[in-house]
């Protein structure tokens, strides 16, 4: 089946489309099918995935406007296959764990929508086409914020919408102005990534280009400044937007940076390392400060999310292998330590309506097995060994290290830092008397609380024991990556940042 | 002075072939009128429709590179392109008289002749390049147009028809003058001419004055007809008081006949090298842009709201105009036949909700809290509409998205760079109004107070529109290549 990923991208499309047919009692039992469906589909990418090769994989490439160098174009490599997966097994579960009564079959059909959206985002090998999935995903994260929302929806959703939208339209222009690049050196215009990745520019261009792009995905990730969508979008998201934004469509921008920024405009990466790795560091120390004083555990993780995000722009702006690949695997397990938390927030919502902090105390008592998931989610939010957060982030700041210690060690911090905040939500929530007489009586998670969280639990400790199976292809791919970005570097400045092996850096010196 | 022999063979009476047609349609339908007069309006829509199917076959199989009609009628790529667009933004328009709701306007048999002479000028101004043609085209299309409005026989459609009237006089007299300068100063009013002379003059002390005077002349006017600010303040209130169809079609064929006659007078310039043009072209455009979505912003009315979307989206082709590149010139015409499906739609949605009277606003007919909560009453509908806005916001993978790409691809590639980006960031403003109406369809309560949207004016006919209309706004990945090569062929084949 050599055109699986086709189907992959579609198949959500297809069932959703069809998803208007199934009546609205047995629709849970559609979607769920379907997402399962999609993520072994997922899984079967995986399985015939070459993990020994670097390149891209499943290529496939069909013209859609030839007369202006538009291809369907897609492929995986190790980089874009985990967080392919990821994406197909938090849809998953973000519907296995659906609790809403109101109008489930929209949400189900628009979640299958957000679905093709994310998997065509990591599929796409031409930049129109990922452009295209890109800014259609702002479309059904509106509906689900707008629709299911808390009391301020439409003012979340909307400003949402268009700080995206703004940011990916200048974007936009860089794109048109690298094809106008593309087409004066060469002739012939094309918008295919691998075309691109052969052109050489001067390093005035890159620049523009570089913060062009930098503006569209810095606004995604969301970066200090650009990050107040972000708080008011999870605060008013309905449990299942909050899970898909913060493992997935944030994950849009950083693997943007990682597939696009570095690759292509190599020597303005390394020359602006310093001004990036200065909002990244303001966004890990400020916003866990922030997260600290929040009051409501939502936005406690949604603070921490940004703080985290910073933490994996850092690593992959140490332009060496360590650093990225350790970038790419922390997007991976903040999409699932995230996703698992903000489904944890729910199912406390769900039996309160209340995520504030106060409210609570002393829930290990009443719900045991709800403290003991939401302890092990903790300790891998906050980077424990042997929990599945620690391995990206002590990979991507053993990556910045040697780009500069100083800046590591404030990063450090965040280590620290996030162990205050999670911790003392930890405290507030579960530990010390049951201060409210209603919760002595909360029952624990039910059946499809525990469907949904226990694999979760099982992925964080088990790739925090052994993260060779994901980190392998990673690493393969990246060293790919590095060793082009070192052979495209014109300054030497870059040459010698950009380090291929781990020993090379030393060498440099 | 010699005497003037003329050559019959330059008549080339096969060059007028489709305006012919459409003039030939519009006194049958007046014979027919007069021989019996109880006939019904879907025999008028219907022969309209076939006089427009004939003169767009006509359109199509004409030569390129020919002249006729003594040498003012001039058959390039663009004068077809232009026609195309016409003639199908005609057709896509007139099926929407069959409504079920009887309206006043679509009684008279005259409309639909009037509608067709109408059409007949647009053609001349988009098919000459003789400035007294031209005036003589923008002058038939335009009293027919007022006509049209003023038929629709409400207070607020007089209102419409005399202030366009007024403000069309005044660009006909703009127009006027503009062509007299140029006259003065090149002793000609054919186009070719004109370019010849200015070249040869171009170095003559003190020509530049009366040279870019007359031009600003003519942009005056220009930006009167296509809505350009600040010649704008005729256009929120003529759209208002029109029927919603009229004002659909409003925002699109008088445009684009104005824009080709734009593109044939400012490309001499352009050709010249006389910068200036160009800056004040690109200045409007941005200003008209940027202001008109400002205040599309704060409107309540959604026919508003589409009729300052309709002056910004003018603005964005504009600069394609000015770019002076084959591909700005070709995406000009993509846009514009994007433009057409997905604007004609979203106003046919607004007619189909349409009353006689006004019952759910004291002032506007179609508020915006007249859409709260529209999914859960036909969803299919809002579904329609919210895929029109998204396209009319440029959002992938809906129609206009290719027609805005391909316009800052051609504005980047002529390395207006801040441009692109200032008209970039123009969709992101323009986002929020479109975003509005999806808001109160899809995510609003509805309105119990009455403001629910009835269709009370439903018919078939409406429907097939807006299912095309919305079938080329979706489907348009599948067929923009072609179209493209299309336009581009035809656009590169006149010498643009």
């Amino acid at each position: 089946m050599s055109n699986i990923l086709t189907v992959l991208i579609f198949f959500p499309l297809v069932a959703g489309l069809f998803g208007f047919m199934v009546n609205q009692k047995s629709i849970r039992a559609y979607g769920i099918a379907v997402a399962a469906a999609e993520f072994l589909l997922s899984l079967w990418l995986w399985m015939s995935f070459d993990t020994s090769a670097a390149g891209m994989q499943f290529v496939e490439k069909l013209p859609l406007i030839p007369e202006f160098g538009i291809n369907y174009y897609i492929g995986v490599d190790g980089i874009s296959l985990f967080i392919v997966i990821m994406s197909t097994l938090m849809t998953l579960i973000g519907i296995v764990a659906l609790s809403i009564k109101e109008n489930l079959k929209n949400m189900i059909i628009t979640l299958l929508f957000l679905e093709v959206t994310m998997v065509g985002v990591f599929a796409s090998l031409d930049v129109i086409l990922f452009y295209l999935f890109w800014e259609f995903s702002l479309v059904p994260m509106l509906y689900i914020i707008g629709a299911w929302g808390g009391p301020k929806k439409l003012y979340a959703a909307v400003k949402f919408f268009i700080y995206t939208f703004a940011g990916s339209l200048v974007m936009l222009i860089g794109i048109l102005a690298f094809a106008y690049l593309y087409h004066s050196q060469t002739g012939t215009w094309s918008f295919s990534l691998t075309d691109w990745y052969a052109l050489l520019l001067p390093f005035d261009a890159q620049t523009w280009l570089f913060w062009a792009f930098f503006l569209g995905f810095a606004i995604k990730v969301p970066m200090f400044p650009f990050h107040t969508w972000l708080p008011y979008a999870h605060g008013q998201a309905p449990t299942v937007g909050s899970v898909i934004l913060a493992a997935v469509l944030l994950k849009m921008g950083t693997y943007g940076f990682v597939r696009f920024s570095l690759p292509l405009f190599p020597d303005a990466s390394v020359a602006y390392i310093v001004p990036v790795a200065i909002i990244s560091l303001i966004m890990v120390v400020y916003t866990a400060m922030v997260a600290y004083a929040q009051k409501d555990i939502k936005q406690v993780i949604a603070y921490s999310s940004i703080s985290h995000m910073g933490v994996i722009v850092l690593g992959t702006f140490a332009m060496n292998v360590e650093g990225i690949a350790g970038s790419v695997f922390l997007m991976l397990s903040h999409g699932i330590v995230s996703g698992a938390l903000f489904l944890l927030v729910g199912v406390i919502y769900d039996r309160k309506h209340t995520k504030m902090m106060d409210q609570f105390g002393g829930l290990a008592y009443s719900m045991p097995t709800y403290a003991t998931i939401f302890g092990i989610m903790t300790m891998a939010a906050v980077g424990l060994p042997l929990t599945i957060g620690f391995v990206g982030e002590y990979l991507s700041l053993a990556g910045f290290f040697k780009v500069s210690p100083v800046l590591t060690v404030i990063a450090g911090t965040s280590i620290i830092l996030g162990a205050v905040y999670m911790l003392t939500v930890l405290k507030k929530t579960f530990f010390g008397p049951i201060t409210h007489e209603e919760n002595k009586h909360l029952p624990d998670l039910d059946g499809k609380e525990l469907w949904a969280l226990v694999p979760l639990v099982a992925i964080v400790v088990w790739l925090g024991v052994y993260p060779k199976p994901v980190l392998g292809p990673i690493d393969n791919s990246t060293k790919a990556l590095v060793q082009l970005m070192h052979e495209k570097a014109q300054t030497d400045l870059a040459k010698q940042t950009i380090s291929v092996s781990k020993n090379s850096a030393k060498e440099a010196k | 002075m010699a005497p003037i022999t003329i050559d019959f063979a330059s008549l080339n009476l096969m060059t007028l072939a489709p305006m012919l047609v459409v003039l030939f349609g519009a006194l049958v339908i007046l014979t027919i009128d007069l021989i019996k007069s109880d006939l019904d309006k879907t025999l008028y829509t219907t022969l309209t429709i076939l006089t427009l199917f004939i003169a767009l076959g006509a359109t199509l199989s004409l030569n390129i590179n020919e002249r006729g009609l003594f040498n003012t009628i001039l058959i390039d790529g663009v004068s077809v392109l232009g026609q195309a667009i016409i003639i199908i933004a005609s057709m896509l328009f007139i099926p929407l008289a069959l409504t079920k709701r009887k309206f006043h306007e679509f009684s008279y048999p005259e409309f639909f002749s009037l509608f067709l002479f109408m059409v007949f000028g647009f053609q001349f101004m988009a098919a000459s390049d003789n400035l007294i043609l031209i005036f003589v085209g923008l002058e038939t299309a335009s009293l027919a147009l007022y006509t049209l409005i003023a038929m629709h026989n409400t207070k607020l459609a007089h209102e419409a028809a005399i202030k366009y009237f007024t403000m069309g006089a005044m660009a006909s007299g703009f127009f006027a003058m503009g062509a007299a300068a140029i006259y003065g100063l090149t002793g000609s009013v054919e186009m070719d001419t004109i370019a010849k002379v200015f070249q040869e003059r171009l170095n003559d002390a003190g020509i530049l004055i009366p040279l870019i005077g007359g031009a600003l002349l003519m942009v005056v006017a220009i930006g009167f007809k296509v809505s350009l600010i600040p010649f704008h303040m005729w256009t929120p209130d003529t759209y208002e008081g029109a029927s919603a169809p009229m004002a659909g079609y409003m925002s699109i064929v008088p445009k684009i006949s104005m824009m080709v006659v734009a593109m044939r007078l400012f490309g001499i310039y352009l050709e010249l090298d006389i910068e200036i043009i160009q800056d004040v072209i690109i200045a409007l455009a941005v200003i008209t842009t940027t202001l008109a979505n400002m205040m599309a912003l704060v409107q309540e009315d959604v026919k508003r709201m589409l009729a300052y979307s309709s002056i910004s989206h003018a603005g964005f082709v504009l600069i394609a105009i000015a770019l002076d590149t084959t591909k700005g010139y070709s995406s000009f015409f993509l846009y514009y036949g994007l433009f057409m499906f997905t604007n004609l739609g979203a106003f046919t949605v607004l007619w189909v909700s349409r009353h006689k009277y006004n019952i759910h606003d004291e002032r506007f007919h179609h508020p915006y809290s007249k859409f709260a909560g529209m999914i859960h009453r036909s969803p299919i509908s809002a579904i329609i509409m919210a895929i029109f806005m998204l396209s009319l916001a440029g959002v992938p993978p809906f129609s206009l998205f290719w027609g805005k790409l391909y316009i800052l691809s051609a504005i980047v590639d002529s390395e207006w760079y801040i441009v692109a980006v200032i008209m970039a960031l123009n969709s992101a403003i323009a986002i929020y109004y479109y975003l509005k109406l999806i808001v109160y369809m899809f995510l609003k309560p509805e309105d119990i107070s009455g403001g629910k949207v009835v269709y009370a004016n439903r018919a078939l006919s409406l429907e097939i529109v807006i299912g095309i209309a919305a079938f080329v706004t979706v489907t348009s990945i599948f067929y923009i290549d072609p179209l493209l090569s299309f336009i581009t062929n035809l656009v590169g084949a006149s010498g643009y």
